[in-house]
């Protein structure tokens, strides 16, 4: 994952809430065992039906509870290949959520009636590090995770993170492991 | 101090802060390739590949192709095949097409007794909260995180607060797990339990059957829910003893003995609480493109003009206008073209059961094209025994093998552009089961119910 600082740009808006990810990258499009190729697929019946237009500006702004849903990653993937850098919205799905902090997509939520004045804006400045968005002469603080943030100001691999401290999940396996399952014995 | 379930199963699972040991991590071929890949590149193992089990669900065809070089799409055979050279790779045990044990994650989890109370779960699938039910506690992820759990058995995860949804009363004649949960949904909104992990108590949910419990955890995700669960119980016990992976012997008392410490302790606090009638539930169908647009059946479908928010008002109209619907029409005088009985929410053998119940003796409407789809390879076997097929099959119901079918679309059972169709499954977003497709969801009951009369009906006063 590359570092992610600032994000600057227009912004492309689609005002609409509970927008779920089998519209953000339809079922057919989920047959690729790659992690690229999904750009050109984002919102595809909206885009082909004619009824949604977008941009590939570094911003989307959309409504409410975006990305509900199907856990499908290619949802971020896909927003990510258009060209988008960051999603200012209300509310997010959680699941989504995690997904754009691996992936570097920015997820911002503002109160309803900022996200309004952004999209009136049409763009904006986010700059992770001070936790700000900035658009039509106003800077507004937003709030990410502390450790969401280390890892991508500094595009830190999770897994090596974690892996860090193999030594404690070493002892929890020795020393705690509860009984659970075992798959290889059925 | 008294500690809820989901605080006990948390803290016997923290292996430091915000890091969570996994004991079941179950894969399937949609959300992993992308995640064997990344540990491939980073030259990284499957640190345990006996806390991991695979299956091929999303792309299977269900209409008896039983071996993955026959599936005829290319990419969903390019798919499964990845899925069983990747598990053949790393060491993991995996059910792909032609096993016995083959079918919907979540359906084979609890049917092998991999499920068992206590234990974390996770999946590359939002349904995963359905193993919740017999009081686990089960996380849908992303690809990202099960490239994470396949290297390192944790998850980075921060707590969520913790809702109790309780259920007085009981629930009428006609009104099952699938009403339950859909007029949850409905008074919740799609997004009222975002952040949360949600037990579902009280006495309605205590009646219930395990399978009906599934039913109720596996739409958790649709109200936002990070995690559904129910307290075990002699239910829970009942359900699971002598399944392949429970404990028999000493190790099964000792079992029963854990699992008995894990309800909630009286007097624990939730982040929040909410008390539904259950004795109040009627009959659900959806009428719109979220699982939150449903009414009862003897209700009408809603003018935009009834939402007091702006952004509900919208999101309504376009659902009309997706679906084809007037304002105002009755939900019993909209007519059908198909009808799809499966999927993990309602694809168990008691959900055939009471399908059957309503097929026997009876003949689909002209006109309707009717789909029952086992949720597993075992679920078809029992029913087939039962005699279930050649009810649904003299009733002009297809009869199909096991898979995801028409839930999502992925493999060759999808809806034509406009077609209308009554589904047991869990989501009636655009597009879902088939781009233009219309999605109406409903119980099992009452969908084999609308399949003979060609339109809904309520099953509380329906005689055919």
């Amino acid at each position: 994952m590359d570092p992610v600082t600032v994000v600057k740009g227009k912004v492309s808006v689609l005002d609409r809430a509970d927008i779920d990810t089998d519209q953000i990258i339809p079922k057919q499009f989920l047959k690729r065992i790659e992690r690229t190729g999904y750009g050109e697929f984002l919102f595809y019946d909206w885009v082909r039906s004619g009824e949604v237009s977008l941009e590939p500006n570094p911003i989307l702004v959309a409504g409410r509870n975006f990305g509900c849903g199907s856990s499908r990653e290619h949802a971020v993937w896909a927003i990510q290949q258009f060209g988008f850098g960051a999603v200012v919205a209300p509310s997010f799905s959680d699941i989504f959520f995690g997904n754009c902090t691996k992936n570097g997509l920015l997820p911002i939520r503002l109160a309803e009636a900022d996200v309004r004045a952004l999209a009136a804006a049409g763009e904006a400045t986010i700059d992770l590090a001070q936790q700000t968005i900035s658009f039509a002469g106003r800077t507004l603080p937003f709030e990410i995770d502390a450790e969401i943030k280390h890892r991508l100001l500094n595009g830190l691999d999770e897994i090596a993170l974690t892996l860090e401290h193999v030594h404690d999940i070493d002892a929890f396996e020795r020393d705690r492991l509860p009984a659970g399952p075992v798959t290889t014995a059925l | 101090m008294p500690k809820t379930m989901f605080d006990k199963i948390w803290e016997a699972h923290e292996v430091r802060d915000g890091l969570l040991y996994i004991d079941l991590h179950l894969v399937h071929e949609v959300t992993s390739a992308q995640a064997f890949e990344g540990l491939r590149l980073a030259r990284r193992s499957v640190r345990r590949p006996d806390k991991t089990l695979a299956t091929a669900d999303h792309n299977v065809p269900t209409d008896g192709t039983s071996v993955t070089r026959m599936i005829e799409d290319v990419l969903s055979r390019q798919q499964v095949q990845t899925l069983e050279r990747n598990c053949a790779e790393f060491g993991i045990p995996v059910y792909s097409m032609g096993s016995d044990r083959q079918g919907i994650v979540h359906v084979i989890g609890p049917e092998l007794g991999l499920t068992q109370p206590g234990t974390t779960i996770v999946c590359g699938d939002s349904h995963t909260a359905t193993h919740g039910a017999l009081g686990a506690l089960a996380f849908g992820i992303g690809t990202s995180e099960v490239e994470h759990v396949l290297a390192t058995q944790t998850l980075v995860q921060r707590k969520p607060k913790s809702m109790r949804i309780w259920y007085a009363g009981e629930l009428g004649f006609g009104v099952t797990a699938k009403d339950v949960i859909l007029a949850t949904i409905g008074t919740m909104g799609t997004s009222g339990c975002v952040g949360y992990a949600v037990e579902y108590a009280g006495p309605v949910i205590e009646r219930l059957s395990i399978e009906n419990r599934l039913t109720v955890c596996n739409m958790t995700i649709e109200a936002g829910g990070r995690a559904g669960m129910v307290a075990p119980d002699d239910t829970t016990f009942a359900y699971l003893e002598g399944r392949p992976a429970v404990p028999s012997g000493p190790a099964w008392e000792q079992a029963l003995d854990r699992w008995r410490t894990l309800p909630t302790d009286d007097g624990a606090t939730f982040d929040r609480t909410v008390d539904i009638d259950g004795s109040g539930i009627a009959p659900m169908v959806t009428w719109g493109t979220t699982p939150g647009q449903v009414v009862e059946v003897t209700g009408r479908v809603p003018s935009p003009d009834e939402f007091a928010e702006a952004a509900d008002r919208e999101t309504a109209e376009r659902a009309l206008a997706y679906m084809g619907l007037d304002p105002g029409t009755p939900i019993t005088d909209v007519p059908l073209d198909r009808v799809f009985i499966g999927s993990c929410t309602n694809s168990r053998i008691e959900d055939l059961r009471l399908a059957a119940a309503v097929a026997e003796g009876r003949r689909v409407a002209d006109g309707i094209r009717a789909m029952v789809v086992p949720g597993s390879a075992q679920v078809k076997i029992q029913a087939e025994e039962e005699g279930l097929d050649r009810v649904f099959e003299a009733a002009g119901f297809e009869w199909r093998s096991a898979g995801c079918s028409m839930c999502l679309g992925m493999n060759p059972d999808i809806l034509a552009p406009r077609e209308r169709c009554a589904s047991t499954s869990n989501r009636n977003f655009e597009g879902r089961q088939g781009a233009g497709g219309r999605t109406h969801l409903v119980s099992p009951e009452m969908a084999a119910a609308a399949a003979i009369e060609g339109h809904f009906v309520d099953i509380r006063s329906w005689r055919a």
